[in-house]
């Protein structure tokens, strides 16, 4: 791969590719600091879609005083639930795993199969039995109902199960001298050693509700609770369309994770990596 | 499995599972049920009971919120027959194995083809690999809005860049608004969307590839293509039979896109299996006839499972 025909075109190729993966946010953020609904709309039939003249920070002022949707609520909102389902989820699933691993507990290849099992089996699967289930409950338009079904996660319980496998139980043994009781030794020993599968789970479990539309969508009904998946489609609905001002909301909602993932790339890009290891 | 090797190694104890000392030095039975307890009870109350509930359910006339005067009643194979006698059910399945039938084999290569292009030594890989990660981390629905802006008719983003590469050869499409392209709208912005993903998969498999064997192939004047084909393809076996099952799941299971874009219009060109679902057991509270729907889906979903297994399988054995 020295011949520099070939390195040229491989680069031109990667940037090709890269701008029309970045066009679009580009258009995005431009469309966020512009102003005027008419000028958005003609500028987006042309080059000038892709970057602003005149900046101006009016759409974010307008987004921020929350005049169509509260963005600072539904902003709080996506972070606490999707921080909770995250920060309960590794304890209970690395529990769970723990369980699994140490204790030679009976029937528990058949719970194991049954987890692996259970990863590919869909929300989508289940989501309308999950809603009558949750409308018995009367728990519907909560934060309890975006959260509690979805802090146990077969697939984080497996990765965790196969990590705590790994840990030598010679160290278990040690601490049992010590007179750990296991509660002890999960907390300060399996927990701990599995950091590197927390913070894969984390991102794993914690993109996939930053993504979560369509459950939100039929148990939310007002914005206390509602999330920004929903919140945003809400303001893309309405018409006319002030594409400035949906523009700046995207923005401004899509900045916390992107920002994590800037700071975080290596840690996002091995989990995702690792969510194709075979059960 | 590498991670295990590697782990293994590290620690200097290849361990077997089955080897392991007795759990007694664990304590008792009773605090190993502990632990699981709590994640076991609730993915029986939230994942395994809505699961049974479904199968069920599709058996009766449930409705979400039961008219006090019609009483929850067994009807046997009415709610299948009825689905498979409706048409707006089979244009919605037609619809959803169509999105599969044209991604799954388009975003597989384009996202092989991303990972072999920076797959290599040259400088700048991690920017590249930033950059075409990016769109997986951003929300779905945010992404829809985005593209809702490109598609906009007749003076989007999309068709003024069409217009420009093509000298103005290419009319305006109403890219949402003509049945036509509402499907095509929709599989364009779903591959923008998550071919990032496959190409950090396809990386992951490219890099367990050993150099050697690239070097063999140099040493025997191999071409290009000709290492393409008889290397990287097969060693990249597992990866593709990943890809390609995950991707699958992955389209059947298609409806923000859809929902925010076009409400599964016009006149029903992009509705979707899932979408269907929604709207029979949300919107219209029809909650046995959708499980009814439902099942049907589950189906298909384990049958792609299993063919996933009868590919692994027939790899170990």
């Amino acid at each position: 791969m020295t011949n520099p025909c070939m390195v040229a075109l491989r680069y031109g190729l990667k940037t090709v590719a890269a701008m029309i993966v970045l066009a679009p946010i580009m258009v995005m953020i431009a469309a966020s600091f512009k102003s005027g609904a008419f000028t958005i709309v003609s500028d987006f039939s042309s080059w000038r879609a892709l970057w602003v003249s005149e900046p101006t920070l009016d759409n974010y002022t307008r987004v921020l005083s929350g005049a169509v949707v509260p963005f600072l609520r539904v902003m709080f909102n996506t972070i606490l639930i999707v921080t909770s389902i995250v920060v309960v989820g590794v304890f209970v699933n690395s529990a769970c795993a723990y369980g699994l691993a140490r204790f030679g507990l009976r029937f528990r290849t058949v719970i194991l199969a049954l987890i692996i099992a259970l990863i590919i089996l869909p929300l989508e699967a289940i989501a309308v039995p999950l809603l009558l289930l949750v409308n018995r409950m009367g728990i519907t338009d909560t934060y309890i109902v975006q959260i509690i079904p979805f802090i146990a996660h077969p697939f984080s319980i497996f990765l965790f199960y196969q990590f705590v496998q790994q840990i030598p139980r010679d160290l278990d043994e040690a601490a049992i001298m010590d007179g750990a009781s296991p509660f002890r030794i999960w907390l300060s020993i399996i927990l701990p050693l599995s950091a590197p599968i927390v913070a894969t789970v984390a991102i794993l479990q914690g993109l996939e509700y930053w993504n979560s539309y369509l459950w939100p969508l039929m148990v939310t009904r007002s914005d206390d609770v509602r999330p920004v998946s929903v919140a945003v489609a809400i303001f893309f609905e309405r018409d006319p369309k002030e594409w400035g001002e949906i523009m700046a909301f995207s923005v401004m909602a899509s900045l916390p994770i992107v920002v994590a993932y800037l700071a975080f790339q290596r840690v996002f890009i091995r989990s995702a990596m690792s969510s194709a290891v075979k059960g | 499995m590498p991670a295990d090797q590697r782990i293994a190694a590290a620690t200097g104890t290849p361990r077997d599972p089955s080897q392991a000392p007795t759990y007694s030095v664990y304590g008792a039975a009773w605090s190993g049920w502990a632990f699981v307890a709590v994640a076991l009870t609730l993915l029986g109350i939230f994942v395994i009971g809505p699961f049974i509930m479904s199968l069920g359910l599709s058996f009766t006339n449930q409705r979400l919120v039961q008219n006090p005067n019609v009483p929850v009643q067994w009807i046997g194979l009415r709610n299948y027959v009825r689905l498979f006698e409706d048409p707006e059910f089979w244009n919605a399945l037609k619809n959803t194995a169509l999105f599969a039938l044209i991604v799954v084999p388009i975003q597989s290569a384009l996202s092989l083809s991303l990972a072999m292009l920076i797959n290599s030594s040259l400088p700048g890989r991690n920017v590249f690999r930033t950059i075409y990660f990016l769109p997986v981390i951003i929300t779905m629905t945010i992404i829809c809005v985005i593209w809702g802006a490109l598609y906009i008719f007749p003076g989007g983003a999309l068709n003024s860049a069409l217009s420009w590469l093509t000298f103005g050869a290419l009319d305006p499409v109403n890219w949402l608004g003509d049945r036509n392209f509402a499907l095509a709208a929709i599989i364009l912005c779903s591959i923008w969307a998550s071919v990032g993903f496959q190409m950090v998969i396809y990386l992951a498999g490219l890099q367990n590839i050993p150099e050697e064997l690239y070097e063999a192939a140099r040493l025997d004047e191999a071409s290009g293509w000709q290492q393409f084909k008889w290397i990287t393809m097969p060693m990249l076996r597992p990866t593709h039979v990943f890809v390609l099952i995950a991707t699958t799941i992955f389209c059947f299971k298609l409806f923000t896109q859809v929902q925010i874009l076009t409400q599964g219009g016009p006149r029903g060109a992009t509705n979707t299996l899932v979408r269907y679902i929604y709207v029979n057991g949300f919107s219209e509270l029809r909650v046995g006839y959708a499980s009814a729907a439902t099942v049907v889906f589950l189906l298909i979903v384990l049958a792609i499972a299993m063919i996933q297994r009868a590919i692994v399988g027939t790899d170990e054995a």
